[in-house]
């Protein structure tokens, strides 16, 4: 097997009695296609917040590469080149769409403390932002307040900001959650033109989505991996059917 | 008899009586914010309106000062059910800025009212025959005044804490503090509770307002700003929302504050802010606080 | 859309367009400079009220950065303002009586406070971190008191500035000089901060301000930011509690008080946080006021205190963008009924 891009060996996490990660050991490839599945509380998001360094893990350890960044800040572990999707917009509200991916350009490429020069100025920022709009089709949308946009439109904000980041792994947390159906194939298409060379590390409740996307998926239970496999094995996986798939009609 | 004996029981008679005092007063403030998460800077004008309505009380109708401290509660914790339905009721889902600017200008509006009809000057009041005076325990003696605020604030404690711990209103309280959601999903009616709580730890505020007359050297005008200060400390060290956090958080810091400006008259009095950041540093939800 | 080139055509061409003009000046940015001016030479009687006036615009212009920007909300700026008056004060009666010099160490002794004092509380959040702003400046006015053989406590220290650059007396009978010399200095501290603002540093502090959470999940190491701009907020803050006592050549313990901390957020607020000249209408307005009610109604009684508590009610009930947030409602819709809706 190639060397993972993002790696954790015998991550725990607990919150007093309650295990919520138990032992995972778990390998993003490079350049994956990669999806995370488990009915609810199963411990999907936490494992994400572990990834990225918002929550510290009880014992284990993640790396990326081959750089071990379990102690390392959720800010340090972006420019090192990890980033996210929140399940629930995160956005910053009162800003327009434009000035959303500017504040994460700036920080990305390190002008984010620019004192003297107007932010209007830095025509590469502005640059990369039209780019960025444009590959997503959101740039009749560039002056428009977050707020002001339907919820579709702000999940695709949410991936043109982790996008913004340059990333080599995208962590993306149920990003067609809560869009109406008529919207959901404008997420769906953005994710499946995300660029081949990022890492993509999915959690997504709709089967649909999870087999149209993934060439690989770990199944999650109760904080620990019950399987993994391509999603034919996935599919044919007799405990995984039991505890999981047999919930849901699936196709 | 040591003098060592004298000056520490005379810290400890001082300090707890103080204790009592900032207990009583902080405790109402420490429900509103951990229930509702409300910031209300205007608790100490409740405070200062119970001490008002004490001293005219016994001043103006020579009603007995247990009975005033009686009436100052009922008035209070109704008055503050008016301000809770007419203005902080459109503030709980606003920022905490905008929660904390509409209470302070009603701390401002306030202390310009209570001046208006008190003036600036500090009111006492003649205290009854059996709290004046001093007791002699045999080591070392006491102001009367100040036994009966202990003995008064450790009857007010247990009640409060039988009425939290025993009584199914009180569970109700516990529950809405502790997970409100949860509370809610479980049929209490959190909006009434805290409607009543809000009330009850006005009226409170108010009982502490005209229990401490004597205790602070008269009630006046500035007392809704000055003790704001004392008042946010007791809960912020005492962890928001947490009673018996409060209740040891007053207990400490009152006891620190007194031994602090009786041992360095020059400087004591800021003693308890340097705790008070220090402990914040350690824990910023405070000793007894939820993370 | 985009080209064939690459090169971004219609709206986007539009958008970019508007972020690269948005921090150019407005024409109207001029207006608040003539007025200053026209006092002067208007109005000399009320030059001393005018230089308070700006001061105090200099001071909540600090307290902008930190609260209308950055979303940090702090009810003991006066911790750096009064530091700034006691140290240019304690250098002009310790024989280093230049006002420029006085300005400087202010700024760099603010600054050194708001780094400390920044690093320690902004660890905290919400109600903890105002009961611990309000904690420290309370504390800095009981040891201003307590070492009076220092502060002067109560009395204060009286000083004499020498000339500016050893040319320009300072006179505090007319305000003449003293009148220019401050509005110089906000109109440079002014500069700095509009520059910051439009900055991808200020824009990072509104990012802050508008969602913390995403600001660490794009890489932004969110509490050395805020400690950076609470420095550079605390260091005008100390300019202009330097400015204050200069031009009065005395200071006192008051420097330090909650309530003029409490005062500076309600000039904030009542023109308008987040936006620059929010804090020119609010200090203006509220100075005027309060200057007014007491000439009418007289300091005797606290009718003023009594106004500024409801002001600051209704202001939050029913408009809590300030008067330069009605302001700018007025002047859309005006804009709106002549040119149609702008986008």
């Amino acid at each position: 097997m190639i060397e993972p891009i993002l790696e954790t060996r015998g991550l725990d996490k607990n919150f007093g009695a309650l295990n919520v990660a138990r032992n995972i050991n778990f390998a993003l490839a490079p350049g994956a296609r990669h999806a995370i599945i488990g009915p609810n509380g199963a411990g999907k998001t936490t494992l994400i917040n572990l990834l990225t360094g918002v929550l510290k893990p009880s014992a284990g350890s993640v790396y990326l590469g081959t750089n071990d960044i379990t102690k390392m800040a959720e800010h340090q572990r972006v420019k090192h080149g990890i980033a996210r999707t929140f399940q629930i917009n995160t956005l910053f509200m009162g800003l327009s769409v434009i000035d959303n991916l500017n504040l994460a350009i700036s920080e990305r490429m390190g002008n984010a403390t620019g004192i003297l020069r107007p932010a209007g100025n830095y025509s590469e920022v502005m640059e990369e932002a039209g780019r960025i709009l444009s590959t997503l089709k959101l740039d009749n949308d560039a002056l428009t307040e977050i707020h002001e946009l339907p919820y579709g439109r702000q999940r695709l904000v949410e991936i043109a900001i982790a996008l913004a980041l340059d990333p080599k792994v995208l962590l993306l947390d149920e990003p067609a959650a809560g869009v109406p159906s008529a919207e959901s194939h404008i997420i769906l298409d953005a994710v499946d033109s995300l660029p081949k060379d990022i890492a993509v590390l999915i959690i997504e409740h709709d089967m649909d989505v999870v087999f149209r996307f993934a060439e690989r998926i770990t199944v999650l239970v109760r904080g620990a991996i019950l399987a993994e496999g391509d999603p034919d094995e996935i599919a044919a996986d007799k405990e995984v059917q039991a505890v999981y798939l047999g919930e849901s009609a699936h196709v | 008899m040591s003098s060592f004996l004298i000056e520490i029981t005379t810290v400890l008679v001082f300090g707890l009586a103080f204790s009592m005092l900032l207990f009583i007063l902080s405790v109402g403030l420490s429900i509103t914010m951990g229930l509702m998460g409300f910031a209300n800077l205007a608790h100490g004008s409740f405070a200062m309106a119970g001490g008002y309505v004490t001293v005219s009380m016994v001043s103006k109708t020579g009603a007995p000062f247990a009975v005033a401290l009686l009436v100052s509660f009922v008035i209070v914790a109704l008055l503050s059910i008016l301000f809770e339905r007419v203005l902080y009721r459109h503030l709980y889902r606003r920022p905490e800025l905008d929660q904390v600017l509409l209470t302070i200008g009603i701390v401002f509006a306030s202390i310009a009212t209570v001046t208006f009809i008190w003036g600036p000057d500090p009111q006492l009041i003649l205290m009854p025959e059996y709290l004046s005076g001093s007791v002699d325990l045999g080591f070392n003696n006491f102001p009367r005044y100040h036994i009966f605020m202990i003995v008064a604030g450790a009857i007010i404690v247990a009640a409060l804490f039988y009425g939290l711990e025993r009584t199914n209103i009180g569970a109700q309280i516990r529950a809405a503090v502790d997970n409100r959601r949860m509370a809610e999903s479980c049929g209490i009616n959190t909006g009434r509770i805290f409607t009543w709580t809000f009330a009850l730890g006005s009226g409170m505020a108010a009982l502490g307002g005209g229990l401490g007359i004597q205790l602070l050297g008269g009630i006046k005008p500035v007392f809704a700003l000055e003790y704001l200060v004392i008042f946010l400390i007791v809960i912020a060290v005492g962890g928001m929302g947490n009673i018996r956090g409060t209740f040891f958080a007053a207990l400490i810091l009152g006891i620190i504050d007194f031994a602090g400006k009786f041992y360095f008259p020059e400087g004591g009095a800021f003693i308890i802010f340097a705790v008070t950041i220090i402990v914040l540093l350690i824990r910023p939800h405070g000793l007894f606080g939820k993370a | 859309m985009t080209s064939s080139t690459g090169t971004p055509t219609g709206s986007l061409a539009r958008s970019v367009q508007f972020l690269q003009r948005r921090h150019r000046f407005h024409w109207a940015e001029i207006i608040p400079w003539i007025l200053a001016i026209a006092v002067f030479y208007l109005l000399p009687g009320y030059r001393l009220l005018a230089t308070q006036i700006l001061v105090m615009i200099l001071f909540a212009l600090s307290l902008d950065l930190i609260v209308g920007y950055a979303g940090i909300i702090s009810l003991g700026h006066t911790a750096f303002f009064g530091t700034g008056a006691y140290i240019t004060a304690l250098m002009a009666s310790n024989d280093i009586p230049d006002p420029i010099l006085g300005l400087i160490a202010a700024a760099a002794g603010a600054a050194v406070l708001g780094l400390v004092s920044g690093w320690v509380l902004l660890r905290t959040t919400g109600l903890t971190l105002l009961v611990l702003t309000m904690a420290v400046t309370i504390m800095l006015q009981e040891l201003a008191n307590d070492f009076d053989e220092i502060t002067g406590g109560f009395d204060g220290i009286n000083f004499t500035n020498s000339e500016i650059l050893g040319l320009i007396e300072l006179d505090q009978l007319w305000y003449s000089s003293s009148y220019i010399y401050v509005l110089v200095v906000l109109f440079f501290g002014f500069l700095t901060i509009r520059t910051i603002v439009y900055a991808p540093f200020g824009r990072m502090l509104i990012g802050i301000r508008e969602n913390t959470q995403r600001m660490s999940a794009i890489g932004t190491p969110v509490h050395q930011r805020q400690v950076s701009v609470y420095i550079i907020s605390a260091a005008i803050a100390g300019i202009a509690g330097a400015l204050w006592v200069q031009v009065q050549g005395n200071v006192t313990t008051e420097v330090y008080t909650f309530e003029l901390s409490g005062e500076v957020l309600i000039m904030l607020i009542l023109g308008g946080t987040g936006r620059l000249y929010g804090a020119f209408l609010g200090a203006t307005v509220y100075k005027i006021l309060e200057s007014t009610t007491e000439q009418v109604l007289g300091t005797d009684e606290p009718y003023w205190q009594f106004a500024i508590g409801i002001v600051l009610i209704l202001t939050v009930l029913f408009a809590r963008r300030g008067l330069f947030g009605i302001f700018e409602d007025i002047v859309k819709k005006f804009k709106g009924a002549s040119k149609g809706e702008v986008q």
